[in-house]
């Protein structure tokens, strides 16, 4: 055991039992797994990714390269953030992490927070900026990613300025101290993302702060050199930390490597922890380790040389090396924000130079490393290698990159730091170089003859920590993926077996299966129901928006490729709209309720686009119009009540109603009341049957529906879904827009030249003139009917004019729709064809998976040619 | 006679989840829905001088024409949407006489006044905790410094639409559409058992 007798911030009382690769240890309440390890005198944590070597713990923070673990299902944690709880066990990394093919079951949440600052850092400098800018009463957010506030300090015995500090900090009710958290990406306008570790999952803060400080201190960075990865080898500020915070003695015998001044303190306090100090090796005296000897269980030597001349070699055992190259002030979220740097020959270090608006840096991060300590410093990266290979000297760790990897990357005629960066992939581990980058830079620099300015950094980007899926993702899981939109009957679906489809974000039952009926025979009934006698359906997912002003006519008519200036008061009329290119974009019913007021339906899916497509031609192109639109999709529910006995079950609903037909026509508008529901009646079909569209309040819309069914009971009514109402759409050729479109299809490839005005101009005319739009070969809407009745075309097949031939066949078409159908008693389908209606009666071909299916071309209208029933 | 009784607010079976967590949050945050609530969409142009004040007649109140607040005299308020667009709300059954009344303040002036009632349902979410619960989803700064009461706007909770409208210093109204209303109800809840455990 190296668990020192006394000190730290551990809670000696409260015992935590963990197990690290199967064997059980003991830690306490403040370790983290790195420190109960190194108490535990485990050297070897993981094993590097490419060479396999043994590899321990080198740093005791977020830059931690090596000692990489797997806890549950979360691989490549760093044990040096990973806080002790009762029972861990975890795993020590052999080579790469493992991505569980479990799904993540953390409990991940997000939090958008504002600020007027936002300090990032909890060290001295960081509680500083925090406690002024409190005073203002500003709202001021104090973010870190360790467990504890206090940084560095925490490792150097500031114990009684923390407590002070932190008190004051608390007391200011908008001061907000978030810990175990870490700011990993700043964007624009001081957007500021900070992924919080909670216990089984985390929290995304969405920070958006007037004013960012930085204060995220400096990163210790070590000196390369010949076996400079064993078990034993630390940052020297890491070994310090380990003693004064964790109380753990990383080692019995210790040798110090150093260019700078920040060792003189820690050698101190390892000598006080009873930690032999050996020797202490100071570049600035002309000394430097050059190799070290070791096992499989780590460092066991260290061999001291001078710098220049044939100086006597000499080997000194010991198993902790603490090495310091000088400190990088950690500028990754600076960079990020288009901060620029600029290398500081006397600091050996990149610092701020012009900070973007509104970001501060201060204390270390700023170039004040002063209080590291650091003092004067010899700039020094590389200990040459002593005329054997550089295949040792390890600039990444976590990559396993060596100089002899930059070495390579420079011969190939390499110069950019970027370019070294993907040749030798340095820096790209999950620890992002945090203690590799600058010095991969002074490696170029060195073998160039350049200096590191000149070299550069590479560009710092998000994450500066990994972060992961689940955390990106929030509550934003399972059923709450995407809102689920439902109508006012939904309950009343759920309760009778409806299956549903997923329709944009609404759910819409699809069929409604009877006792174990399969989708088929429960389709086949239903669509028996509405041919025969009466059948209803919920379409109050269709988009609908309400036009009002006295241009709406002039409006209606530029947006839909017919006109409405000839519909009555009470009277609807179906419509189609296209986009610019003249391609077919919507359909829908519009309605003129009143003389200044209509109201157009849409398509379910492409509601929120008409909405959008109709504004945006009003407020950008037509505002001399005095058109205004609302959107009403959601105020209204629909009951469409359809087939040949439909007339009875609303002569039941509203008595008073004349319905005759020549009272209540095709298309035309009613007021209702029916068990003290307001009802607007719409005699529209999407069926070819006689049908009515019951529209009330959505309040409203279950009392409607169990009325309806309630009516229709005696008749046998029968609730429909979306199936069925496909095709029996289908069996009449009224397309879907989506279905038989695809944005690339005109009103004439549908055979709906009947719908497109000659008289005015509207929206997609000028496209109609265009060669492409009128050319003869283009796919137009065709019926297919399967030679077999039996077989079922799928949708999406292609369509050949031969049943075989050499590969590839030519294509001219495809299946757009396709479905048995009780009334034809067969398969049908409808298609896309090249010179569609020059073909019927023809016969083409699917080729599918080792069969090939004929049917012959037809008019896409396979059931009632003549209206007789829509219009009875 | 219309009957009240068939009708069937968009979140009438979340009442008991809502009195529940309500309860047991011991005061920190009390949600329920506020059913019915009249609700006309204006649209109007806000130059047109003779408009406004008759609006203004007709309300009690002129319209609010700074963005994002509202006004509001006695059970009438009138959220700011748009340049030129409104979202008048009064108490249940108010709709068809706060139409008429509108309408003759438009008295064939440009603009549209459409019945909305049942296009949403109204959540209050009040208490201490009501703000850091709407945080969690609601993008925009609501904290009472920059969204006091009065304040009204349209973004998103999660990933629906919303209006959201800061009643007084604890209290916010989210107005829903009717067929988000549950998402919205379930993605509360699920936020508000989180936030307990904090």
């Amino acid at each position: 055991m190296s668990r020192l007798a006394a000190g730290g911030r551990i809670d000696r009382t409260r015992p935590i039992r963990l197990t690290f690769n199967g064997t059980p240890y003991r830690g306490y309440e403040g370790d983290t797994l790195a420190s109960a390890l190194l108490a535990n005198d485990v050297r070897v944590v993981a094993r590097s990714v490419t060479y396999g070597r043994p590899r321990g713990v080198f740093s005791a923070g977020i830059e931690e390269p090596n000692a990489l673990v797997q806890v549950g299902n979360d691989t490549m944690l760093r044990a040096t953030q990973v806080e002790l709880v009762d029972g861990l066990e975890a795993i020590g990394l052999n080579g790469r992490g493992r991505l569980s093919a479990e799904p993540d079951t953390g409990r991940y949440d997000k939090v958008y927070a504002y600020c007027e600052v936002l300090v990032i850092g909890g060290g001295r400098a960081g509680i500083t900026a925090a406690l002024e800018a409190s005073q203002s009463g500003d709202r001021v957010i104090l973010v870190d990613e360790q467990v504890e506030l206090g940084g560095r300090l925490l490792g150097a015995g500031w114990n009684d300025w923390l407590e002070t500090s932190l008190t004051a900090l608390r007391s200011q009710p908008d001061v907000r101290l978030l810990t175990r958290a870490t700011a990993f990406g700043q964007y624009d306008q001081n957007l500021v993302l900070v992924a919080q570790r909670r216990v089984d999952g985390g929290r995304l803060w969405q920070v958006r702060a007037k004013r960012v400080v930085i204060a995220t201190g400096a990163h210790e960075r070590p000196l390369i050199f010949a076996n400079n990865d064993r078990p034993g080898i630390m940052l020297a500020g890491a070994a310090r930390t380990y003693v004064n915070r964790y109380g753990v003695a990383p080692g019995k015998r210790a040798v110090i490597f150093t260019n700078n001044g920040s060792t003189d303190a820690g050698a101190a306090d390892l000598k006080r922890a009873g930690i032999i100090v050996e020797a202490i090796v100071d570049v600035r005296a002309g000394d430097a380790v050059v190799d070290t000897g070791g096992d499989e269980e780590g460092l066991r030597s260290v061999v001291i040389a001078p710098l220049t001349g044939n100086g006597p070699r000499r080997e000194v055992e010991c198993d902790l090396l603490c090495v310091s190259g000088g400190f990088n002030p950690t500028l990754h979220l600076f960079s990020q924000a288009q901060g620029r740097l600029r290398y500081d020959e006397g600091l050996a270090c990149f610092v701020p130079d012009a900070p973007p608006p509104n970001v501060a840096v201060v204390g270390a991060a700023a170039g004040d490393l002063a209080g590291r300590g650091q003092g004067t410093i010899m700039p020094y990266w590389v200990v040459p290698s002593d005329g054997r290979e550089w295949s040792t000297h390890f600039v990444d760790l976590e990559r396993d990159v060596t100089v002899a990897d930059v070495r390579r990357a420079l011969g190939t005629g390499m110069r950019s730091v970027e370019h070294v960066k993907r040749f030798t992939t340095v820096g790209t581990g999950s620890d992002q170089g945090k203690t590799a980058g600058i010095n991969e830079a002074a490696v170029i620099a060195t073998q160039l003859g350049q200096p590191i300015g000149a070299v550069g950094v590479t560009t710092f980007r998000p994450p500066y920590v990994p972060v992961s899926f689940g955390l990106m993702a929030g509550r934003n899981g399972g059923d709450l993926f995407d809102p689920i939109r439902v109508t006012a009957m939904h309950p009343w679906h759920v309760a009778h077996g409806a299956v549903f489809e997923n329709v944009g974000q609404w759910k819409r039952p699809w069929y409604f299966p009877r006792h174990d009926e399969d989708m088929e025979a429960a389709v086949l009934r239903e669509c028996k129901a509405a041919r025969e006698g009466v059948a209803v359906t919920d379409a109050s997912t269709l988009g609908k928006i309400d036009i009002q002003g006295p241009d709406a006519v002039e409006f209606l008519n530029r947006m839909y490729t017919n006109a409405f200036d000839t519909l009555k008061v009470g009277s609807c009329r179906y419509g189609l709209m296209c986009t610019v290119d003249g391609m077919v974009f919507d359909d829908g019913v519009v309605m003129h309720l009143d003389p200044d007021h209509w109201l157009a339906t849409t398509t379910t899916g492409g509601a929120a686009a008409v909405l959008d497509w109709m504004e945006e031609w009003l407020q950008t192109e037509w505002s001399d119009l005095r058109v205004r639109l609302t959107s009403v999709t959601d105020h209204w529910a629909d009951v469409a009540v359809v087939g040949p006995r439909s007339r009875e079950v609303v002569a039941e609903l509203f008595p008073k109603l004349a319905i005759d037909p020549q009272s209540f026509p095709f298309m035309a508008i009613r007021e209702g009341e029916t068990a003290g529901i307001p009802v607007r009646l719409h005699r529209i079909t999407f069926s070819g049957e006689l049908a009515y569209e019951l529209w009330t309040p959505s309040w409203y819309g279950l009392a409607l529906w169990e009325a309806v069914m309630a009516a229709g009971e005696p008749l046998g009514i029968t609730p429909y879904g979306t199936e069925t109402m496909h095709v029996l759409r289908a069996e009449k050729g009224y397309i879907i827009c989506g279905q038989e479109t695809d944005g690339t299809v005109t009103p004439q490839d549908l055979g709906m030249s009947w719908i497109v005005s000659k008289k005015k101009p509207f929206i997609g005319q000028r496209s109609h003139r265009r060669s492409d739009t009128a050319r003869l070969d283009r796919k137009q809407l065709v019926g297919l009917l399967p030679v077999d009745g039996e077989q079922l075309l799928p949708e999406g097949a292609q369509l050949a004019l031969q049943p075989n031939g050499a590969v590839p066949i030519k294509m001219v078409g495809h299946v757009t729709s396709s479905y048995r159908s009780a009334a034809l008693g067969r398969t049908f389908a409808l298609a896309m064809l090249q010179r569609g209606r020059e073909r019927l009666g023809s016969t083409v071909y699917a080729p599918l998976n080792g069969h090939v299916v004929a049917a012959t071309v037809t008019e896409p209208i396979f059931y009632d040619k003549e209206n007789v029933r829509r219009d009875s | 006679m219309i009957a009240e009784a068939v009708r069937r607010s968009a979140l009438a079976e979340y009442t008991e989840r809502f009195a529940a967590l309500s309860a047991a949050d011991g005061g920190g945050l009390s949600i329920r829905e506020l059913p019915f609530a009249s609700q006309l969409n204006l649209r109007a142009d806000p130059k047109d001088k003779g408009l406004m004040e008759r609006f203004a007649d007709v309300l009690g109140f002129a319209l609010p024409i700074v963005p994002n607040t509202e006004r509001s005299h006695e059970h009438r308020r009138a959220l700011w949407l748009g340049p030129d667009e409104w979202l008048i709300v009064g108490s249940e059954g108010q709709q068809a006489a706060m139409e008429q009344e509108l309408r003759n303040g438009l008295s064939g002036a440009l603009g549209s006044i459409v019945d909305v009632s049942a296009n949403r349902t109204v959540l209050e979410i009040g208490g201490p905790k009501a703000r850091e619960l709407l945080a969690h989803g609601v993008p925009i700064d609501i904290d009472v410094r920059s969204f006091g009461p009065g304040s009204c706007a349209q973004t998103l909770l999660a990933k629906a639409q919303v209006i959201v409208e800061r009643r007084d210093e604890s209290a916010f109204h989210l107005y829903v559409r009717s067929s988000c209303a549950s998402y919205v109800a379930s993605w509360i809840l699920d936020a508000a058992s989180d936030q307990r455990q904090v």
